[in-house]
């Protein structure tokens, strides 16, 4: 039937684009995503800040007659605190303001390469659960005289860098529910309580019975559990918790990629 | 079937509604290369509907939309696109230069990013971060991500509102240089004297639907009315009939007519009947002019 393939007008060769300059394209979306958070102090300052001070205050100070496995117990627990908020915050947030602001319309009718946004996103609140891990891990070894060999300082800034993704996860669907500065307001319902919760600002066993049951519930907890074993203190195996977080993870994930499709 | 005519971008038939409201109306649009094609209409018309199906951000509930024949969801068709949209905020924080970049390393061959600088004129931007940037230079960075990509078909979105006239000329001029290249471009616009300065072709939508479609002179035909009033004992179904009238009713006691040729209109008018009064010769403004044609009827008339 179809004898002859007519030449196109428009050969699709102009269309095609070498492997090389797609990488590229990821490379640059999350360099730019990387750097205009980094360049905002309202962004990192709270996410550095907040962790640090928590730290200095009930790891270095308080815990100095408690000897250094306080000081090593607080560093895996607000170091997991601090992983949190680059996470939810990091991608919720900004997910729900250019959502409104008309950027991500604009991104998806650009040809960027499919995934690109998100990936850019997740390296982001990578990166920045790097600096938090780094910068509790120099004042655990600094002022608290926590001693950590170098695999266990290098499990905790992997925990953390890992540890991240679940948030993203759920920072993302939460930044498909809402839109602009209702999302950073929602989030904060989230993020504090459910560290208070999962035992990160103070241990699960000096809390009432209850709250010791229904911690598992949270991610954060098993991120806990996870952390204390790469510092040295882990009860039992870590890869269950590991399980619940890559399951939590992918159900956020698909939530939230549903969301996306569907509203935009 | 498809040779090589394939237009460059085509609505077919395309329906959309948002709930109950029905924002497109079986509308078809085709754009062939090299055109520069303007889409008018007041708010609410189906402009950003009929963008927002051709970039493929949407999809029409019936019909069809397409971008060089492929869907427009492909990312091979949005690779030869460029698009400046009405309201995107950018990242405040990323220097000009790093947004160019980052939208250049989304296609294939891109400008080289002076020269996509110089098109848009904010060569003097680069280094400044986006935030930091007046409403009208924060337009003419979009305008030059649209281009940087050396796109095949341009799609700009309400460009020039807020600019100053002096930004509006240089984007107009940026944009014939585009359209020299053989860049189409969609555009869409409340400024009838952008389509009129730019517009090979225009499309007026209203409700939904295509009013009227055809060059910029026959647009301007249909709009460049001067509407007659006066005082005068003529019959109006006999004006009506005279060479270059439009229309001619009895609003109120006053005879009205609307046309083209308003001194040919008078002159005659003042020899048929020299008791006339109270005689007002009025241009339909362009923006009154198309408000008309984007009523429900089309005419011109006062019933």
């Amino acid at each position: 039937m179809n004898a002859v393939t007519v030449p196109a007008a428009a050969p699709p060769v102009a269309a095609g684009m070498p492997p090389r300059r797609v990488l590229g394209a990821y490379l640059a979306e999350a360099r730019s995503e990387c750097l205009r958070y980094m360049r905002a102090p309202g962004f990192m300052l709270p996410i550095l800040l907040f962790p640090g001070m928590f730290y200095l205050l009930f790891g270095v100070v308080m815990a100095k007659s408690e000897g250094a496995d306080a000081a090593r117990y607080l560093l895996a627990s607000y170091g997991v605190f601090g992983v949190m908020s680059p996470g939810l915050f990091g991608f919720g947030v900004s997910l729900a303001i250019e959502r409104e602001g008309g950027l991500l319309t604009l991104k998806r009718a650009l040809p960027m390469p499919p995934g690109a946004y998100l990936l850019g996103k997740m390296l982001m609140a990578m990166a920045a659960a790097a600096v938090v891990v780094l910068l509790l891990l120099a004042m655990a070894a600094g002022l608290a005289h926590v001693t950590l060999s170098l695999a266990q300082a290098g499990g905790l800034l992997l925990t953390g860098m890992l540890g991240v993704l679940p948030f993203c996860a759920l920072g993302m669907f939460v930044g498909t529910l809402f839109k602009g500065q209702a999302a950073p307001a929602m989030l904060q319902l989230i993020y504090l309580p459910m560290s208070f919760l999962s035992g990160l600002w103070f241990p699960l066993s000096m809390m009432p019975k209850v709250l010791q049951q229904i911690a598992p519930v949270w991610p954060s907890y098993h991120l806990d559990r996870i952390a204390l074993a790469a510092v040295g203190m882990g009860q039992g195996a870590a890869w269950p918790h590991v399980l619940v977080l890559v399951g939590f993870a992918a159900v956020f994930l698909l939530l939230a990629a549903r969301r996306l499709r569907r509203h935009g | 079937m498809t040779e090589s005519s394939t237009p460059v971008a085509r609505l077919a038939g395309a329906v959309k509604h948002y709930d109950r409201l029905t924002a497109l109306d079986g509308v078809d649009i085709m754009l062939h290369r090299g055109e520069l094609l303007a889409l008018l209409g007041p708010n609410g018309a189906g402009k950003s509907t009929s963008i927002s199906l051709l970039l493929g951000l949407s999809r029409p509930d019936a019909g069809r939309a397409e971008l060089f024949g492929l869907d427009p969801q492909r990312i091979e068709a949005r690779r030869r696109i460029g698009v400046m949209l009405q309201s995107s905020n950018l990242p405040p924080t990323l220097r000009v230069g790093e947004l160019l970049r980052l939208t250049a390393s989304y296609y294939p061959d891109p400008r080289p990013l002076a020269e996509s600088a110089a098109l848009a004129g904010i060569g003097d931007l680069l280094k400044r971060p986006y935030g930091k940037l007046s409403g009208g230079q924060q337009r003419r960075v979009q305008f030059a991500l649209a281009l940087c990509g050396r796109p095949e078909l341009l799609f700009l979105d309400e460009p020039t509102v807020g600019m100053d006239i002096d930004a509006r000329r240089k984007l107009w001029a940026a944009m014939r240089t585009l359209v020299a290249e053989g860049c189409s471009v969609v555009l869409t616009t409340h400024y009838l004297e952008e389509a009129e300065a730019l517009a090979q072709r225009v499309v007026v939508l209203g409700q939904g639907r295509v009013l009227s479609e055809g060059s910029v002179d026959e647009l301007r035909a249909k709009v460049l009315l001067s509407r007659i009033r006066c005082l005068s004992d003529l019959d109006a179904d006999a004006v009506a009939g005279w060479p270059q009238v439009a229309s001619a009713a009895c609003v109120g006691g006053r005879l009205q007519i609307a046309t083209g040729a308003a001194e040919v209109v008078v002159r005659r008018l003042l020899d048929a009947d020299p008791a006339l009064r109270e005689l007002e010769v009025q241009r339909a403004g362009l923006a009154e002019a198309f408000t008309e044609l984007t009523r429900e009827q089309p005419v011109p008339e006062a019933a």
